[in-house]
């Protein structure tokens, strides 16, 4: 057999080994993701007080189990495979180390399966942040280093793959949008792996008696792994929007300088997001606050808006490049929303932007923090970004995947088209209902707010409980989403119709053929200014211009709502 | 031409922005600055701000700080913990130890206290509830902030940061009572 096959859709020449390694990455994040699922359903029916599933011991194990599955091994394993995907695949190129790239994989695995007996066993009693001086057993913190080495190897390893690309000539020109979004993602991950190293190898040593460990020093360089590594899931989503805007519709890019700057400013200012989580601590001041919480005056915000602006109008301009150039919106009427995909790409876009993005920058504010650190607002925020945003974007690109590199076609076709229907509902309910609990007070990471047994008993009002009773349906909906994603793409890899070989190039009509490339819109007009006709007050892309001050509109009232708030307070200073 | 994000671009990819396009970088960039702007002038002009003054402690310290304090302005008890209430203007002192915050404090509305956080074990979290105010509270760190109680009535502290198994348990109280009161006291 040989080392490569050409892909009969792109004309592609894939690397064997590359395939295999992006299909063991992704079935290792999918096994994360079903582990991580059902802590995520027990956990979910014990915050929800009518059933109060588990006893306070094993609610705590298991929010652990939850956030370390979800936040740091589906994310990264499937951010791997993305790292393999955008540089070996889209450029054409080999893989260098084919070994090296195994040992990494393997480090990685040993690592999680390290961290999973600690946490299984009672052993990691100390949820995600596991900050000192809350101990867990010497092999958690050691299981979560050797991870991270694994998954440094690869980042070196992709950058590699990107310089043998260029010096062995495999694609012409600059490298692709969506390949520059990753190296952005594989140089924030490379910053952030190090914070990881820096904070885990002192704490595994303190968990062995060795050395000591500041509360707050820990904190402070924690969440240099724990913020930023979301930093890496935020270029990552982008950079999957792009891919799927192409692979859907035929997305363009408006302008390269545009979207590349907007990438550069995150690796730039987007690691000083640590701040974010130490705004009401007391070891830092507030110049350190100021500045850092807002990213150098706010230079990643600045990214996200440029990116919520370019992603939407590549669309609207592919689309309308196709023809469906109707009045302002007729390019999202005729958009094709029975696609998986498509669907993901674009609740992804708007639950991270309306919900996600807009709590996210108010709560990071340094003074509305008072009304936000460690209430349910932030796990609402962050259940908007981190899984209504990255993960529903990377399920979104599953649907492509699974016939593009494992080749074959998915299974349950008819489910997988309402999967992201109802993740993306679930996930919005959710994620609403808990920033409005959080408004009241309602504490994260807590088993039990009506406080059993406590010697004081602050009581909720029965609207934040009835509100709570919403999260909990809206997560159960969501988790019925997850479990169909699971369902669909464990079937469609193990079981799936073995896609043809020679039935996809262009043109070709059949399900999971990206039609964003088997019928480009670049097929269809010949000069591309001019099937749009002269463009209007408004510009090429009127729709995405009244959506972007749609957004900008909520924005700035959440944010000054969040103001009016915080006023009404006791002064504090 | 224009490429999808999948195809790679020519050489050179810096090019003139469409007006349009350009509209949004300056707008989005405006707002911005603004957000910027925000933070400082409510350290200027607004009333809540968490900068407080802060210091290292020693775990042993503090807890010996606390129990001066209590001695000093003890005047009752609450379900067994101490209540104490210390005159307007003076430092006041919570320790948070898994699972309790200690003392019970009776404050009087309308007064600046200098309200100190620490924990003698491990994080905890400071929730007023039901206001919704918000303080981490770290071992070996002191962190001492200046509040003015606005209105009367009873609050809890819950603690809202993980600090183990007894976790929920963690209630304080926190009493303010009303400024007409105690003017009609010294009457």
């Amino acid at each position: 057999m040989s080392l490569f096959r050409t892909c009969p859709t792109t004309g592609l020449q894939v690397h064997r080994t590359a395939d295999r390694l992006i299909q063991a990455n992704a079935v290792a994040a999918t096994v994360a993701l079903l582990i991580g699922g059902v802590a995520a359903l027990l956990v979910l029916l014990t915050r929800w007080e009518v059933v109060l599933l588990l006893d306070a011991g094993m609610f705590y194990r298991m929010l652990t189990v939850h956030g370390m599955n979800m936040l740091i091994f589906f994310i990264i394993f499937f951010e791997m495979a993305v790292l393999y995907f955008a540089s070996a695949v889209l450029l054409n190129c080999r893989v260098p180390a084919p070994r090296t790239g195994w040992i990494a994989f393997a480090l990685m695995v040993i690592g999680a399966l390290m961290v999973e007996w600690t946490m299984w066993t009672g052993r990691a009693d100390v949820l995600f942040t596991s900050y000192v001086p809350l101990r867990a057993h010497p092999l958690f913190y050691l299981g979560v280093i050797l991870f991270a080495v694994g998954a440094l190897t690869v980042v070196g390893h992709f950058f590699g793959i990107l310089t043998i690309a260029r010096r062995e000539k495999t694609y012409k020109g600059s490298m692709p949008l969506v390949t520059f979004g990753a190296l952005t993602a594989a140089a924030i991950a490379a910053v952030t792996l190090l914070h990881g190293a820096i904070i885990y190898i002192p704490t595994f040593l303190w968990s062995l008696g060795l050395m000591e460990v500041d509360p707050q020093m820990y904190r402070l360089i924690w969440w240099g792994l724990g913020h930023s590594s979301q930093q890496i899931n935020v270029a990552a989503m982008v950079s999957i929007w792009y891919l799927l805007g192409a692979l859907t519709v035929g997305a363009v890019v408006l302008n390269e300088k545009v979207s590349r700057t907007a990438f550069v400013l995150y690796v730039l200012f987007i690691s000083m997001a640590s701040a974010h989580h130490l705004l009401v601590d007391p070891g830092m001041g507030p110049a350190w606050k100021i500045w850092n919480t807002s990213y150098f005056m706010y230079m990643a915000v600045l990214a996200s808006m440029l990116h919520g602006f370019t992603v939407p109008a590549g669309v609207e301009l592919g689309m309308r490049l196709r023809g469906a150039a109707q009045g302002l919106f007729g390019w999202l009427k005729r958009a094709p929303w029975g696609d998986p995909g498509f669907s993901s790409l674009a609740f992804s876009i708007v639950v991270f932007g309306f919900v996600g993005g807009i709590t996210g920058v108010t709560f990071g504010t340094e003074q509305i923090n008072i009304i936000a650190h460690n209430t349910l607002r932030i796990p609402g925020h962050f259940h908007a970004t981190v899984v209504s945003g990255t993960a529903m974007a990377f399920m979104g690109i599953t649907y492509y995947v699974i016939p593009l590199i494992f080749r074959r076609e998915i299974a349950f076709y008819p489910l997988a088209r309402i999967q992201p229907y109802l993740f993306a509902l679930g996930m919005l309910i959710f994620s609403m209902a808990m920033t409005f609990a959080g408004t009241f007070g309602m504490p994260r990471r807590h088993w039990n707010a009506s406080f059993t047994g406590a010697v004081f008993q602050p009581e909720f009002s029965p609207a934040v409980n009835l509100v709570m009773g919403v999260m909990a349906v809206g997560g159960l909906i969501a988790i019925a989403g997850g479990a169909i994603y699971i369902v669909v793409t464990v079937v469609s890899v193990f079981f799936g119709k073995k896609m043809a070989a020679d039935d996809s190039g262009l043109g070709a009509e059949g399900r999971g053929l990206p039609p964003g490339i088997t019928h480009p819109p670049r097929a269809l007009v010949e000069e591309d200014r001019a099937a749009l006709g002269p463009s209007g007050r408004l510009g090429p892309v009127p729709g995405t211009m009244v959506l972007v001050f749609i957004f900008l509109a909520a924005f700035i009232t959440y944010y000054f709502v969040n103001w009016a708030l915080l006023s009404f307070l006791w002064e504090v200073g | 031409m224009y490429r999808t994000g999948i195809e790679p671009p020519e050489r050179i990819w810096w090019k003139k922005i469409d007006r349009h396009e350009k509209v949004w970088v300056w707008i989005a960039f405006a707002w911005c600055m603004v957000l910027f702007a925000m933070m400082p002038i409510w350290h200027l002009r607004g009333g809540q701000n968490p900068s407080g003054i802060r210091h290292r402690v020693e775990p042993a310290d503090y807890q010996a700080r606390v129990a001066e304090f209590i001695q000093e302005y003890q005047v009752g008890t609450d379900s067994g913990f101490p209540v104490v209430e210390p005159p307007p203007g003076s430092d006041v002192y919570l320790q948070a130890t898994s699972f309790s915050w200690i003392p019970v404090l009776r404050l009087q509305q309308g007064a600046e206290y200098v309200l100190h956080l620490s924990s003698l074990d491990v994080n905890h979290g400071f929730n007023l509830y039901p206001l919704n105010i918000n303080f981490q509270v770290v071992p070996g760190y002191d962190y001492g902030l200046r509040v003015v109680p606005n209105e009367p009535g009873e609050f809890h502290i819950i603690c809202n940061e993980f600090c183990g198994i007894g976790h929920h348990l963690m209630v304080g109280k926190i009493i303010v009572e009303p400024a007409d009161a105690e003017q009609g006291g010294d009457r």
